[in-house]
Formats: C-alpha cells, structure tokens, sequence
C-alpha cells in the first residue's frame, strides 16, 4: 500500500529531467564542478591502472592454468623455490605505483578539497532525519532543498543536532562528516543550473534512507531572488481556513518544534516551515510535497516515514486541511 | 576409546549420552575444531537468511517486505554475525584442528583453556542472538556501532547492550585462543621443524595470532567504555556531555582494520597449502610469502583511520594514513604474483580445491583493487559509505575468505572425517557460488557510483537503481543455493562419502602423515623433517628437498 503511493510520487524526480539540464540523479561520473571534476579524473587514472593489472593478473593465472593443466603421464614437475630478482621487482614496481597515487592523492586533494578560509556561505545541520539549511548572509533558513549560485565554490559549514551525519552530493564535490561537537567545512560548487541529488552517506539511525538531499543550483540573479523571498515569514493567512489553520499551529504545539518565520532558528526540533510551499518534497525526499501528499503527513508522518521524529498529533480530517492551508499558501 | 567411555558405573549414561558428554566435555584440538567450525558455519547459515532478507527488501524501490527497524536490526545482526560468530571461529576452528597436526604436536599447548574459548565464543554468540527477545529487540546501530548513535538517547534498546557485552565476552575467548595458538606454535614443534619449514599455514596461524592479541585489547576497551556510557552514564562518547564522537572511531577501527587482516590472512594460509599440492609444486618463495605477512601484521596497526577520511581529520592526517594504508597494500598484494608464480610450470589438478583457488586469485586481487582505490583518498571522499564499499568488501570476504575457505573445506575434510567430499556436487557449488557471487557484489560498485549509500532500507526510484538492485539479489539467492549445494555436500559425505586414504592429494606436510581422521593422540609416529616438505622427502629421497638449502632443507 505505502510503498505503491510513494513510489507513484517519487515521480516527481523523473518529471525534474525534462525541466533541468543535466541529469539529477547522475553520480561520481558527471561532475558539474572543478572540484567534483578533479576526483573523477583521479578515478578514471586509477580505474584504468586497476583494470591494467586485473587484466594482467586473471590472463596470467588463465595462461598457466590452460599451459601448465595436468596432461596423464606427467611426471611431478621439477620444484622452482623462488627467484630473488623477480621477487624483488615486484616489490618495487607495485611501491613505484602507488608511490606515484599517493602523489597523485596529494594533488587531486588539494584541488578538490582547498583550505576552508573565509566565512561560510552556508550552515548546514543534520538532525535525525533531516538538514537544517542556514544562509549567514541574511538568516534564511531552509530544509533538505538547498539553493546555491551556479559558478563560484561555496563554502559548507557542516554541523550536526544528534549523531554523525554525512552531506554527500556526488555532483558537487567530496563527501563530509557532521559530527556533533565538531564544525566541518568544505567546498561545494555547481557551474551548470540544474538539480543535484545527494543523501545522508553516514548510517544515523531509523530514518537514514529518507535523508536526501536536493541541491538547487540557478544563476546568481535568480538565486539572490530566491534568497530574498526565503528569510521572509509565511504569508499570512488569506482565508478563513487558512486562519483557523495558524491558530492550530499554536494550539496544537507545531509551534514548539516548527518556527514559521523565515529567518528563526529557533525552535529546530522540525524544519523551518515559513517557505514550505517552494520546496519540493517533505520528510526528506520521502514524498512530494503536494497539498494531498501535505495532508496525508500531517494526518499521519509515521505512516510515510516510519520512525520519524515528528509525532502523529491525531488531528481531524478538518484540522489537516485547515493546517495544509495554512502551511502551503496556495489560496 | 569407546571401551573407556561404555556405560558402567555411578554415571549409568546411555551410550547416546555419552557420545554427547565425549563432544561436550572434550579438550581435543580436533574436537574443540570441529566444533567451532560446525558452529561458525550455523551462524553462516543464520547470516545468509538475515542477508537475502536484506536483499528481498532492496529488490524493489519502496519496496515493504521489512520496516525499517526490522531492516537495520538485520544488516546490523548480519554484519556482527559473519565478522564475529562466522568467520572468526569458522577460521580459528581451522588453526585449532590444523596447526598441531602440521607442526607434529599432540595438542594444543593449552588443552582446557582452547575448551574455554570455544564455549565462551558460542555463548556469545547465544547471548546476542537473546537480544531478539530482549526490549526494544535486537541492536541497529551497524557492526561499528558509531557513538553517538550508539549511545543510550539514540539507542534506547536493551540490544545495544546485549550487542556491547557480547563481543566483550567474545573478544577474551579470541585473545585467550590466540595466546594458545602462539604458545603451541613457538613450543610444540616437532624435532627438525624449525621456524623456517613451519608450513604456511601455520605461518599465517602465527600471524593472525599477533594480531588478535594486539588489536582485540583496544575493541574491548572501547566496549567498555560503550558500557560504562550505556549502563552507568558515562560520558566517554556523548559531546553534548564533554564526550568525543570521533574517539570511539579511532579506538574501534584500531580494532577493526586489523580485524580484517585476522579475517584474510588464515585464508592466505589456506590457498598457500592447496595451491602447492594442485600444482604439485612447492611455493614460490616461502620466506618472501612469510617475511611478507610479518610486515602486513605490524603494519595493520597503523592504517585505521584510512576508515575516517570523510571525518575531516585534515589533510596531514589523510595523506599520513593514506601513506600506510598504501604500504600495506604492497605485501598484501604481491602475495597474488607469489602464488600465481607457483603455478607456472606445475601440473596443475583442477580438483574443487584448486578450482576455488583460481578464483580466489581473480576476486582477491579485484577487491584489493577497490581497495587501493579507497587508499587514494580524493576518491575515499565520495565512495566511502556508499554500495561501492559494500562490494568491495563482500569482494575480500566472500570472493577471498570464503572461497578460500571451501577450497580447504575440500581438501581437508577427507583428513578431519575419513571421507571425501563429493567432487561431483563440488563443481556445481563452485560454479553457483563463482556466478552467484559476482552477480550480486558486481553490480553494487555502480550503485556506489550512482550515489546510493549503504545501510538504507530503501531507496528512491532513480534510473537504473531498481534493475541494479534486483541482480544484486537475484545472485544473492543463487549464492544461497550454491550454500546449500555445499551444505548438502558435507551431510551426504558424511555418510556416503567415498573413503579418504590417509594421504589422499599426495600431499607434503605432516597432517598427511598420520590417519584419516588422526587418532586422539595425532601421531603414533612423527616422520623426520628435514625440510618443508616431510612428506616429499619420505617418497622422493633422491629428489629430497632436504638436500637443497633454498627448500628449506639441512643444506645437502
Ligand atoms: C515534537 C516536535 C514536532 C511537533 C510537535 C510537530 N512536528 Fe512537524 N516535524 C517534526 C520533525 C522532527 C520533522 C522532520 C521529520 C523528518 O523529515 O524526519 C517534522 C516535519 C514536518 C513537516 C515536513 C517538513 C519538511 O520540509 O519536510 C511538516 C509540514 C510538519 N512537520 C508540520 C507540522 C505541523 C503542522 C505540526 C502540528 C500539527 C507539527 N509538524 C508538529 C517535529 C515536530
Ligand atoms: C550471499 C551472501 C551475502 C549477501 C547476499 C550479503 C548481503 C549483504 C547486505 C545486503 C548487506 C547490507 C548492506 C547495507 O544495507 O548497507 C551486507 C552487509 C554486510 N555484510 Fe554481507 N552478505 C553476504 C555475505 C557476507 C559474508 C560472508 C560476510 C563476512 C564474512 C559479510 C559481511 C558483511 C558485513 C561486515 C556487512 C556490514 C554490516 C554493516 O553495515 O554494519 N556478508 N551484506
Ligand atoms: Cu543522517
């Protein structure tokens, strides 16, 4: 039953590719940054290395296995002990190789994870099962969709609530620990619009499958624009529905875990709700966010994702529509 | 033997009884091997079910044959299973059963302390399978158990500690084996067996020992850090009270890396002896393929955070332990050319034993490419925690270990029971497991590339996912047949197996000197060792490589 609904709505993401350039969902082998960029070409050296001596090896065995079989009448073959020189060598040749990795490691590194000066564009927090998004420019906050410019590194501070999490969009870059206690940062960057998939890549309990994260990439103009609409508070309600929907929100305790103006950190127990109508799923990519798929959560999270954090508060029918129309703002 | 055991006396034990109480009570190396292998391959078969399903539950997108919970529980109860309650004790069986008869010793040097680990270790085992009915159920929180997760606000079930306790308890059965295994090996050798002609195996027996007792003390201070947190509210590991989330990291892969070497190097062990016999040639160099292994031992002490290079440790610390980690990557890996070398020129017997090996020889050097490629630390950034890592470490374990291991299950067994396994049903078990395996691990690197992570219960219907996932347990399946086929094998060989002569490969070392299966007492008779190779010096005196100083021998 469940996993039918879902998975009709995690259509959502095969209707993304006819909107964006690029392919959202495409890994380590697509990069659209220098520095993602730096690390496949490290790949492509070492797979093909890898692929030399695999060939090698497997066609060596293969050879003596078919030269050397056991024909009827043999005689047991003389011994051969050993062969000082031949063992040195290849002692040396693999140490040469990986020597010359390790070099190559040294480089690739520096240019796909440069040193993390200046001040973060970006805070990104984990918690148990979904990321904080806070922008220091202006004190937007978002959650699990992350907006960025197209064209410049940004700079990641990576944070966590709860326990250690990982930020890993395979596009954009390397892959980072959040670890609680501990400030991460590091670089990302996209140089073509598009949408870019990730997910929570450290084991963080229950829900850590509905973790993803969907990075927005858009011009810089566009993006500012966006920016600006994101710190602003929800709209205020425009119908009698939606009014009775925000006084809800207080009577039914959303608001100690929910904070719905754009620019409040507090309280984070649940994500940031003032926008929520732009993002495109909720619960961590677990669904699309429509006003049907909104009510269905409210009506239930644990129903969709099980063992979520965000309690079923046993609302009516009456109570989930007046709540959707509130939260989405589309009169 | 069955004299002294009938039933007389105050006892009035049946005869059934006394059978039992005979395995129960024993302090036989041989017994106490067998029991730890029989064991060791239960819990290889209450893994396997948890891994297919595992792997029902991934077949699909949003698929619901598990809840999440359920889910990760399983992987969690699969990973401790095979690393802990499989492999350990299935490979310490092996050196119990083996390492006294290749030496020509009677026994262990510590008969009743071997007993202990034993039972200690299938205690453990029951304790955490008890988890199950314990509250809250069985423990989630993977085989590294990472802090904080691990820690009681995150984990409120009574099967984390169920989880903890056991692999305490379990970890001094392993130290207190390892001990006996170096004691047994340094003292108990046979007149002429000097260290230089110890068989390979008992080589690499001697190794894994070292490591056990260097890198289990660390795991078990860890775990009772874990506890003392858990159970008395500590604060070793809990940042939000002053604790460090990254100490239990560094402490446990101190532990864990070496773990691996504990798991893979028996198996070097055990293609070393069979690939000699079914080549009919003797290694190509000994001493490079001993001296070798020494150096992975001490080197395996100071790889671990290779593990933690998404933790952010730095740049200095990343290429520091890059540096080792592609140190050890040398002796490990050139042991392949060493056993590939023993084959040219041989006459090579493609028995079942044999067939394994040559397939171990692929898979090995496969997962240790994946392996070097997490060593080149750029590319750890984006695969680690990803369905590559999960490839490639089934490529290490099954492709390395457990092949290895069914190629010494077929060459051993008609030494441990006096019957041979069926050779017939062999090829089909290794062709099935051969296509099973790779079915179901292959697939999985691209599913790393793709940027699926490990330890999720389910996945988002993306390109390619759904199709990828579905090989990957479709081989897994047919793996499971091919365990059956194996499993089928050893109960109908059994009994119907044909009769093993006491030498039946016309092997060389000195298990093959004595019955099939070796009286209690292992030897009437110890044949003299001049060499590495007694039993060639006994048939071949002419040819004897007792004459030869680069054989190892008394330098003609
Ligand atoms: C105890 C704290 C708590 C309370 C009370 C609570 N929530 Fe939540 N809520 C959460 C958490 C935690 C999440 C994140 C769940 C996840 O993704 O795993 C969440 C998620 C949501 C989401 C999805 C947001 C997104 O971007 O994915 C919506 C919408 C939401 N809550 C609305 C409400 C409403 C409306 C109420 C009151 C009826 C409410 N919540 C009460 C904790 C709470
Ligand atoms: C048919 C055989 C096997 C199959 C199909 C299989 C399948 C799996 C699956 C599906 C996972 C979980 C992946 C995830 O969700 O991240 C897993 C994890 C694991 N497996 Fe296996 N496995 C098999 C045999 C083995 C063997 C023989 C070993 C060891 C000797 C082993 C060791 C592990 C370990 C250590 C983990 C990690 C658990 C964790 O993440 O905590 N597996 N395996
Ligand atoms: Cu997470």
């Amino acid at each position: 039953m469940l996993a039918e609904e879902t998975s009709k709505d995690t259509l959502c993401y095969g209707g993304l590719r006819q909107l964006v350039p690029g392919r959202p969902e495409a890994g380590v082998f697509e990069p659209v940054s220098p520095l993602a960029r730096s690390i496949t070409d490290l790949f492509v050296v070492v797979m093909t290395l890898g692929a030399l001596v695999l060939a090698g090896v497997t066609g060596t065995v293969v050879f003596f296995g078919i030269r050397y079989r056991a024909r009827p009448g043999d005689d047991e073959p003389a011994p051969i002990y050993g062969n000082r020189r031949l063992e040195i060598a290849w002692f040396v040749i693999p140490a040469v190789i990986v020597a010359g990795l390790l070099g190559l490691s040294i480089v690739t590194a520096r240019a796909a994870d440069p040193p993390t000066t200046g001040t973060p564009d970006l805070v990104i927090i984990g918690h148990q099962w979904w990321w904080e998004v806070v922008y220091p420019q202006n004190g937007a906050v978002s959650a699990n969709e992350i907006h960025i410019p197209t064209g410049r590194p940004i700079l990641v501070q990576l944070e966590s609530i709860d326990v250690i999490h990982d930020f890993w969009v395979p596009q954009l870059g390397r892959k980072m620990d959040a670890i609680p206690g501990v400030a991460n940062r590091f670089w990302i960057q996209a140089d073509l619009p598009g949408v870019y998939l990730g997910a929570c890549a450290e084991y963080c309990g229950t829900q850590h499958a509905w973790m993803r994260i969907r990075v927005v990439a858009q011009p810089p103009a566009e993006f500012e624009a966006w920016l600006q609409q994101e710190a602003r508070p929800i709209a205020p309600p425009a119908t009698a529905l939606a009014r009775q929907g925000q006084a809800l929100f207080e009577s039914k305790t959303c608001a100690n875990c929910h904070a719905i103006d754009g620019r409040a950190q507090r309280p984070n127990v649940g994500p940031n709700l003032a926008q929520l109508a732009r993002r495109e799923t909720i619960g961590g990519g677990v669904i699309a966010n429509t006003p049907e798929n909104l009510a269905r959560w409210l009506a239930n999270p644990g129903s969709i994702k099980p063992g979520s954090l965000m309690p079923d508060l046993n609302l009516t029918q009456q109570e989930v529509a007046a709540l959707v129309a509130f939260l989405d703002g589309r009169p | 033997m069955t004299t002294a055991l009938a039933p007389h006396g105050d006892l009035a034990l049946t005869d059934r009884e006394h059978r039992l109480l005979a395995w129960i009570a024993t302090v036989d190396h041989k017994r106490i091997g067998l029991m730890y292998i029989g064991a060791g391959l239960l819990f290889f078969v209450v893994g396997g079910i948890e891994a297919l399903l595992l792997r029902l539950q991934l077949a699909q997108p949003q698929a619901n044959v598990l809840d999440p919970q359920s889910y990760n529980q399983l992987f969690t109860m699969h990973g401790t299973t095979m690393v802990f309650f499989f492999g350990m004790p299935v490979l310490f069986g092996m050196m119990n059963y083996l390492v006294p008869l290749q030496i020509g010793a009677r026994d262990m040097a510590f008969p009743r302390a071997n007993a202990f680990s034993f039972w200690i270790f299938l205690f453990s085992g029951i304790f955490l399978y008890a988890s199950f009915l314990a509250a809250g159920g069985a423990p989630a929180a993977g085989w590294f158990s990472y802090a904080p997760l691990s820690e009681k606000p995150f984990s409120l079930n009574a099967g984390q500690d169920f989880w903890t306790l056991s692999l305490l308890t379990a970890g001094i059965g392993s130290v207190a084996g390892a001990i006996n295994l170096i004691v047994t090996i340094l003292t108990l050798r046979a007149p002429g067996m000097t260290i230089g002609r110890l068989p390979l195996f008992s080589w690499m027996a001697l190794i894994t020992s070292f490591i056990v007792v260097f890198a289990l003390p660390p795991l078990n201070a860890a775990l009772i850090a874990l506890a003392v947190d858990r159970l008395y509210g500590g604060n070793f590991f809990t940042p939000a009270t002053g604790g460090s989330a990254v100490l239990w990291q560094h402490v446990f892969w101190a532990f864990g890396h070496p773990e691996v070497y504990i798991l893979v190097i028996p198996a070097f062990g055990f293609i070393s002896e069979v690939i000699q016999v079914f080549s009919r040639k003797p290694i190509f160099g000994y001493s490079f393929v001993a001296g070798a292994t020494v150096l992975v031992g001490f080197l395996s002490m100071s790889v671990w955070a290779h593990h933690m290079f998404a933790v952010g440790l730095g740049a200095p610390l990343d290429t520091v332990f890059a540096l080792t980690t592609m140190l050890i990557a040398i002796p490990t890996g050139v042991k392949v050319l060493n056993w590939t070398a023993t084959l040219a020129r041989g006459s090579i017997r493609f028995t079942v034993a044999m067939c394994f090996v040559l397939a171990f020889l692929a898979q090995f050097t496969f997962g240790g490419i994946t392996g070097i490629m997490f060593a080149t630390y750029p590319l750890d950034w984006q695969l680690t925690d990803s369905y590559f890592v999960v490839a490639h470490f089934h490529y290490v374990l099954i492709g390395g270990t457990v092949f290895a291991f069914f190629a010494a299950a077929y060459y051993w067994f008609p030494k441990m029971t006096g019957r041979l396994l069926s050779e017939r049903l062999g090829y089909l078990h290794f062709w099935l497991a051969v296509a099973g395996f790779n079915l179901t691990f292959f697939v999985q690197h691209f599913l790393g590339f793709m940027g699926m992570p490990r330890r999720v219960y389910t996945y988002p219907d993306l390109p390619g996912w759904g199709a990828l996932n579905s090989i990957s347990t479709l081989g897994g399946f047919l793996f499971g047949v091919a365990v059956l086929v194996f499993l089928w094998n050893v109960l109908y060989s059994l009994r119907r197996g044909a009769i093993a002569s006491d030498n039946p490969w016309n092997a060389w070392t000195l298990e093959w000197a004595t019955s099939s299966p070796p009286p209690e007492h292992n030897f009437d008779l110890v044949p003299p060792v001049r060499s590495r190779r007694p039993l060639w010096d006994l048939a071949h005196p002419e040819e004897a490589d007792y004459r030869s100083a680069e054989a190892g021998g008394e330098r003609g």
